[in-house]
């Protein structure tokens, strides 16, 4: 039997305050400090994910320097129409995950699920969206492997083409591997939420997938231009 | 701190359309021929996102000293990281030795 039962029968303590003893691991003093240890905590992870995907930028910002005309080249293969839409999509979940967060502080546990639902949409679109353009590129060989191939039409080595084509899927891949867990972790939330879980007094769950999702969303907001745009009008 | 203050959904629903006029910008912008300008433009711009995200999404704005060190440390090595590993490579070709990655 858990030690606030006997409190819900004897003691007769509103609702928030079994919520709080519920959820308040021993080692800290209160709410307060727990809640700010976890974002904390949740933050400083978000930093190693800045320096893990802040090496591959730095690579790309080196090859695109010593391999222009090829990067311009291969550059020049992205959509940038879809590109565009993802980009939309990813910014709008950002708003339903934020309207989550928003409604699991409130204690609207419909709300919170209906957003949830959302951004789970929004991100499985993202995906179903970067999928029609990994196919595409498939289909074009400009995947880097034994079958790649590149029509050579300018000054560079059409292998440095295939070395913007990995970094291209190492990036985007580690992207998009960043968003199946993030799936993963809302689909986590909703069952929790359904289960009644969190209320106004503990929703850091809601809050620390929030900041993953929105920092899944900042490393697209660098990968768009990157990728996509810096070098649609540039000659290779 | 500003003790426990909190972006409205007005904040929220603002930023969001920001940052989608953000995006409508850079993608006219790169329809332009500015040379090198291309990708300041757009770096710039993805920066004006990132830190609506930043401040508002993840409500940095409204979090505690210590998180926002942690944020600013950070971008400080990220600086680091690209700025020494640009200046080593930029400047191999003024090097009287033999460089092995040019020849």
């Amino acid at each position: 039997m858990h030690p606030t039962m006997g409190l819900r029968r004897g003691l007769k303590l509103p609702d928030s305050e079994i919520a709080v003893q519920h959820n308040l691991k021993h080692h800290f003093a209160d709410m307060e400090q727990q809640k700010e240890t976890s974002t904390f905590g949740m933050w400083v992870f978000l930093v190693t994910e800045i320096m893990f995907f802040g090496g591959m930028f730095a690579a790309y910002l080196i090859y695109r320097l010593s391999y222009y005309n090829a990067w311009v080249a291969g550059s020049q293969t992205m959509e940038i129409q879809l590109g565009a839409i993802n980009t939309a999509v990813l910014i709008c979940s950002s708003l339903t995950m934020v309207m989550a967060v928003h409604s699991a502080k409130l204690g609207n546990r419909k709300l919170t699920a209906i957003f949830l639902i959302l951004t789970l949409a929004l991100g499985f679109a993202f995906l179903g969206i970067k999928g029609v353009e990994y196919h595409t590129h498939w289909v074009h060989h400009e995947v880097p492997g034994a079958d790649f191939h590149f029509e050579h039409a300018g000054n560079y080595d059409p292998r440095q083409v295939a070395i913007f084509f990995s970094l291209y899927f190492a990036m985007t891949g580690m992207h998009a591997m960043h968003m199946i867990i993030g799936a993963g972790l809302l689909t986590w939330l909703l069952i929790a939420n359904a289960r009644g879980r969190f209320s106004p007094s503990y929703n850091s769950p809601v809050e620390m997938v929030g900041l993953y999702w929105h920092f899944v969303d900042l490393i697209w907001i660098y990968l768009f231009p990157l990728l996509y745009l810096i070098s649609h009008h540039h000659n290779g | 701190m500003s003790e426990h203050a909190h972006p409205t959904v007005k904040t929220f629903v603002a930023v969001w359309a920001s940052l989608l006029v953000l995006t409508a910008l850079t993608v006219f912008a790169a329809t332009l021929e500015l040379g090198p300008l291309n990708a300041i433009v757009a770096l710039t711009i993805a920066t004006i996102k990132a830190l609506l995200v930043l401040l508002f999404f993840m409500e940095l704005r409204y979090s505690t000293a210590l998180t926002k060190v942690a944020v600013v440390a950070a971008i400080f090595f990220l600086m680091l990281l690209a700025g020494l590993t640009l200046s080593d490579y930029l400047t191999r070709g003024w090097s009287s030795y033999i460089n092995p990655f040019l020849h």
